[in-house]
């Protein structure tokens, strides 16, 4: 079962440079949730602080009862073994073959039988499809392959978190739907905790449980993912819906001026556009914290977009006839 | 898509209310003013500084690393013969002309003192104690430590590093160890390596090049040299090993900025190591000629 991640309080800042600050949110145990934000805004900064391998200046990261913050270099790399984290490019190791590369964590780790650690390298690279590929080098395969790879490694110690850095950055959107359905299945079959950093907002929208985004140094939002989707909140909504008017500009953020100017222009902000269903797992069950579609938006007395939470599931969104 | 029309528009106004639970809006600009304090001198002392301190705990952790079981023996055969493939050539080709030059120079200012039957001993020692160490230095230190710097230093930007961190895997055990005995243990080999091929040089630039007797050649290195000789230089030779590796793991594990920072790692790595060795170099012989008692004649 999945372990659920506290942040209280992160700070974290290079050379007097804040990255961001005061991000405060939990990661709900067995649940995914993804991590959004314009490009250059830590996100893969959080991901690496959430593993303990960057120090964060303030606040606590509480797993299990222990504050990853806090920890001693030894604690920390036996906590460490809790994660299964999928870097942006796989960061496979150059020197050694594919199977070598996923059997490395059972290896240092496990006194398994080279037979043991053969079965279960087989059935992870079978679950990222990359049977046929064990002998190759990282350097001799696509990018795409190189990041099921690394997922595949990821997963070999039968991590409690998985974190994602980007899992679609690279990829076609052909391989970029397998994966999101893999992601769906391992939270299914796994329960592990999935927390997922990524600008896709095909993604962002149908794959999550919960969503948040950061945004100019701090998280502007965090929660279930139709609060965000239904959510008239500026930057939430010029993000999750790919606009460009709105608070966030092509370098940084847009400066007052420009904002007045937009709002004296009469600029209107486009409507919402539906919320989709989520993603499905694709043997049929429920996900695992699946929760019947709309019922958020229905307590907490939130009227959702016209058009939401119809068609097939997880097919990529299209305006419905509603809106043309 | 098509563009919003007015009917969307009114549906969205009537669906969205406020949300619930967010936090403080955007737009605040608090964050990034804040930012960018400091600079000028005392930030640049304090960094320099900083740098010093973060390569002694680096050094520390490592020799911590030495210590801790499981010693990485596959990672260490590797090293040791990758290290050695790349220095073995070098090292006999620049020790020839390096024991040759010895020869020559001293062969024609030991003959102007008028001391000819000494000047196999004066090759032999200045081989031994000096030449030999040094061009062991300058070897691993070029070939040996610049591999190990660019290799980890690739791997470092590739995340490799830090996938192995997030694995359950000290890096500074699984990789720096095995290369810092690595390291040594190839500069003690090349330093006797570097010894004999240097003392043959010699021997063969002042036999037959400058006429001198094998016989006075061979006393005059029995009368003055001794084993104390041999013995700082392989002291040498292995602390340069370690030095050297311990040098280019640091610089290859704090690359940063893609490839080109991988190349800067590597100049300032070789640099900083033929610095250190040589200044290294000095202390040892100094302290050398205090605690032995040399020969007299």
């Amino acid at each position: 079962m999945g372990v659920e991640v506290r942040v209280e309080g992160l700070t974290k800042s290079f050379g007097g440079q804040p990255v961001w600050s005061d991000v405060s949110l939990t990661l709900p145990a067995g649940e995914i949730s993804v991590l959004l934000g314009p490009s250059g805004t830590g996100k893969s900064v959080f991901l690496k602080t959430l593993v303990g391998l960057l120090k964060p200046d303030r606040g606590a990261i509480w797993i299990e009862g222990r504050d990853l913050a806090r920890l001693s270099e030894r604690a920390l790399y036996e906590v460490r073994k809790l994660f299964g984290v999928l870097f942006q490019d796989g960061a496979l190791f150059g020197s050694m073959t594919i199977y070598d590369n996923v059997a490395f964590p059972l290896r240092e780790h496990t006194r398994r039988s080279e037979s043991e650690i053969r079965a279960v390298v087989h059935e992870k690279l079978e679950m990222v499809g990359l049977l046929g590929a064990e002998r190759k080098l990282p350097g001799e395969i696509s990018g795409g392959m190189r990041k099921r790879a690394g997922l595949a490694r990821a997963l070999v110690l039968d991590p409690q978190i998985i974190l994602f850095d980007e899992p679609d950055s690279g990829l076609d959107p052909v391989r970029t739907a397998y994966l999101n359905q893999l992601i769906i299945d391992l939270n299914q079959q796994t329960g592990a905790t999935f927390l997922i950093v990524t600008h896709d907002i095909n993604t962002a929208r149908t794959v999550p449980d919960n969503i948040g985004l950061i945004y100019h140094g701090h998280l502007a939002m965090f929660g279930p993912r139709e609060m965000l989707l239904s959510s008239t909140e500026p930057v939430v909504r010029q993000f999750l819906n790919a606009q460009r008017i709105g608070p966030i500009g092509m370098a940084e953020e847009k400066d007052s001026d420009e904002l007045r100017a937009e709002a004296e222009a009469g600029v209107e902000l486009p409507p919402l556009p539906p919320i989709p269903l989520q993603l499905a797992p694709s043997d049929g069950r429920p996900r695992r914290a699946e929760q019947s579609p709309g019922r958020w938006c229905e307590e907490h007395d939130v009227v959702p977009p016209a058009g939401s939470f119809q068609g097939v599931r997880g097919s990529v969104w299209q305006p419905t006839e509603a809106l043309r | 898509m098509s563009p919003p029309t007015g009917t969307g528009r009114s549906a969205s106004n009537t669906s969205t209310s406020t949300s619930t639970s967010t936090s403080s809006g955007p737009g605040s600009g608090t964050g990034k003013l804040a930012a960018g304090t400091g600079g000028g001198g005392p930030t640049r002392l304090t960094s320099g500084l900083r740098g010093f301190g973060h390569f002694f705990a680096f050094c520390l952790d490592a020799l911590r690393g030495l210590v801790r079981r499981p010693f990485q023996v596959r990672e260490f055969v590797q090293q040791a013969w990758f290290i050695s493939s790349v220095s073995i050539l070098p090292a006999a080709l620049v020790a020839i002309p390096f024991g040759a030059v010895i020869a020559l120079q001293l062969g024609s200012l030991v003959r102007q003192l008028g001391a000819q039957s000494f000047t196999g001993a004066t090759s032999v020692l200045a081989v031994v104690r000096e030449a030999s160490p040094i061009v062991t230095a300058l070897i691993i230190a070029g070939a040996g430590g610049s591999a190990i710097c660019a290799d980890l230093g690739a791997r470092k930007i590739r995340e490799e590093l830090d996938a192995m961190e997030v694995l359950g895997i000290d890096p500074v055990h699984r990789l720096v160890a095995p290369r810092i005995v690595a390291a040594a243990l190839v500069a003690a080999l090349l330093n006797g390596l570097v010894s004999v091929v240097g003392v043959a040089g010699g021997y063969f630039f002042n036999v037959v090049m400058q006429g001198g007797t094998p016989g006075a050649y061979l006393a005059s290195f029995q009368a003055l040299g001794q084993l104390s000789d041999l013995a700082v230089g392989e002291v040498k030779a292995v602390l340069f090993g370690a030095v050297a590796a311990l040098v280019a793991s640091y610089h290859g594990m704090t690359a940063k900025g893609g490839p080109k920072g991988v190349g800067d790692a590597v100049n300032q790595s070789v640099v900083l190591t033929f610095m250190l060795l040589f200044a290294l170099n000095f202390v040892i012989t100094a302290v050398y000629f205090q605690l032995v008692p040399q020969r007299g004649m």
